[in-house]
């Protein structure tokens, strides 16, 4: 069985810098991780390797230092690294990245099944899952909690949705995308990030995957962020400091009256 | 350019039509008015209530278009997809907005790619430019850290999915009606390679946090999974829904799809309850859209304050006591009346 995982490699959320110029988000400077939701599916994908054997290929599109996501992945335990980077990439929005992955997917050749975080923690669009499906024209489906049994034409998996779990069957090979609740997911071994640390990861560009020019980047992107701003975090709301029981009354008394104001009570 | 009028796409489930899709038309309702374009409320399915149809009417479509097969029963992303990108070519919308629940959300971006088009996820507001008729979308990024404000300049349709639950649905006008199309729907357009073969619904205490009218949720401020069941207790007297931190998650005093947060659900009720709840960037990520909030931590430094509308700096194991009792007093109260 091979298994390919894309990953993306995201700043921590809690401190990032945007460019005013180009509405696209400064990398340098900020600590990056891999997208924490893509963990689950790098371990969704570990653990099927182990009880049924399996190849692992992860892969990622963006700078060089993504390399270092995809290093991790080896060192959880993934067999290969193959990472997208070239100028000709940069600012692409989710239909021109899921093009890129699924002609990087296209030149790896015959596969399973794609693993995919339910969603990268920066850009929070859950898209590129399912339109890498959509370009390689395979069945794929989406918030899946568990990976159920193994089958020569198909899987069975669970979904969750709004309502409750469904459970479906999905022919191979086919692309699913992960959510948290499918797995732990392990620590990088020792032994993994020695691993990691010899292997080289290979670097594909634009002819290597026989990409169109004009489905690239910025410039094939359909979608263009035109102004970023600064939420309005603060509400200014009413805040109470009781200091002893009568106060911690009166508060609790205030606050009944604010539900009441607000029509919930 | 050939491309005209606004779509939503309606979502139903055995039939009847989703909340969500109200709320979209009016969403919907404000664009086409902007642009002086008609509304249509597309939805697919295996058979729609005919009171539903006539409700999308009544709160603001101009036209629906059912595209009905026993294919289209459950949701499955390849029929959906096929039928919707036909449906897309055939009419040629300017504009298609969807909800971003777990259908829409999986489906828009599969039509993304078919059609040749851009998407923009989680949309938490729309407009139209006057000068040029794009549709200016903005949606909160980076764990709520900006807002984006985003455009489609040179492919239709411009499609984009909004949050659940970010505004409520136009008051239903019963002297509104409109023309349905009933779209024939061929066979190979339903092939799917994803079959059902079971559903089971969530139970009542992991009633849906992202449906729910009023969410309470606790975090790690309750230092024991006995004292978090105080929080289910609170939800009850509000019948509210139950949400968590992903500490919380984690420790496994609730369940995942409880997690609220930037790796859990976003929220937007209109009363959300934080309590023994810090507030960190993930978690504020979740609720940033919540109509009102209220927090209760004993820690005057915690930055769930900076978001609440109401809140109160005290020991949550203080408070409690003093909110159930009050609010037993109140149900006590009203039984008698």
């Amino acid at each position: 069985m091979k298994i390919i995982v894309p990953i993306k490699q995201v700043p921590e959320t809690s401190n990032v810098k945007m460019d005013p110029e180009t509405g696209t988000m400064v990398r340098e400077g900020v600590e990056s991780i891999i997208n924490p939701l893509d963990l689950y599916a790098i371990e969704a994908a570990v653990s099927l390797k182990e009880e049924h054997g399996a190849e692992v290929i992860a892969i990622s599109m963006g700078p060089v230092k993504a390399g270092l996501a995809l290093k991790e992945a080896i060192a959880m335990g993934c067999d290969d690294g193959i990472l997208l980077s070239d100028k000709a990439f940069a600012g692409a929005d989710t239909w021109a990245t899921s093009y890129v992955l699924a002609q990087a997917i296209k030149k790896i050749g015959a596969f399973d099944l794609i693993l995919c975080g339910e969603r990268a923690t920066d850009g929070d669009t859950g898209q590129v899952g399912p339109g890498i499906a959509a370009w390689l024209d395979i069945p794929f489906h989406t918030y899946v909690s568990a990976i159920k049994e193994l089958h020569s034409g198909h899987f069975v998996v669970e979904r969750m949705v709004e309502t409750g779990y469904e459970i479906l069957e999905i022919d191979r090979p086919c692309l699913l995308t992960v959510v948290k609740e499918i797995n732990y997911p392990r620590l990088p071994t020792l032994r993994g990030k020695q691993r990691a640390r010899k292997m080289q990861n290979m670097v594909w560009g634009p002819a290597d995957i026989e990409a169109r020019g004009e489905y690239l980047g910025l410039p094939g992107s359909p979608t263009r962020v035109v102004k970023i701003s600064k939420p309005q975090v603060a509400r200014n709301g009413v805040i109470l400091y009781p200091k002893d029981d009568k106060q911690v009354e009166e508060a609790v008394d205030q606050l009944l009256a604010f539900l009441e104001q607000k029509e919930i009570l | 350019m050939a491309y005209k009028g606004v779509w939503i796409l309606g979502e139903q489930q055995e039939g009847r039509i989703r909340l969500v899709s109200y709320e979209l038309l009016k969403r919907g309702r404000e664009l086409a008015d902007k642009r002086q374009v008609e509304l249509w409320a597309v939805v697919l399915g295996k058979q729609i209530s005919q009171p539903d149809i006539e409700e999308l009417f009544q709160r603001g479509a101009d036209r629906v278009l059912i595209a009905l097969h026993p294919g289209l029963e459950h949701f499955f992303p390849e029929p959906y997809t096929r039928c919707l990108s036909h449906l897309i070519q055939k009419y040629q919308p300017e504009i298609l907005i969807a909800s971003a629940t777990t259908t829409g959300r999986t489906v828009a971006p599969a039509v993304a790619i078919t059609c040749n088009t851009g998407l923009t996820a989680d949309c938490t507001g729309l407009d139209i430019e006057p000068e040029t008729g794009n549709l200016i979308q903005t949606r909160p990024a980076i764990g709520g850290n900006i807002l984006a404000t985003i455009k489609t300049p040179n492919h239709r349709p411009q499609m984009a999915t909004v949050r659940p639950h970010s505004n409520k649905p136009l008051e239903a006008d019963l002297s509104r009606s409109g023309e349905i199309i009933y779209e024939k729907v061929n066979d190979d357009l339903v092939k799917s390679r994803v079959r059902r073969r079971d559903f089971r619904p969530i139970g009542a205490e992991g009633s849906n946090i992202q449906d729910a009218e009023i969410v309470i949720a606790g975090g790690k401020g309750f230092k024991k999974e006995d004292n978090f069941r105080t929080v289910a207790q609170l939800a009850s007297y509000f019948k509210a829904a139950v949400g968590a931190t992903r500490d919380v998650v984690d420790l496994g005093w609730a369940t995942y799809p409880q997690q609220v947060g930037l790796s859990g659900k976003t929220v937007s009720p209109k009363l959300y309850v934080a309590i023994g709840i810090s507030g960190s960037v993930q978690h504020l990520a979740g609720i940033k859209t919540a109509e009102n909030i209220v927090a209760i931590n004993n820690d005057p430094e915690a930055q769930i304050f900076q978001v609440a509308d109401f809140g109160i700096v005290a020991d949550l194991f203080e408070v409690l006591p003093v909110l159930q009792e009050k609010l037993n007093q109140r149900a006590e109260s009203k039984f008698k009346i």
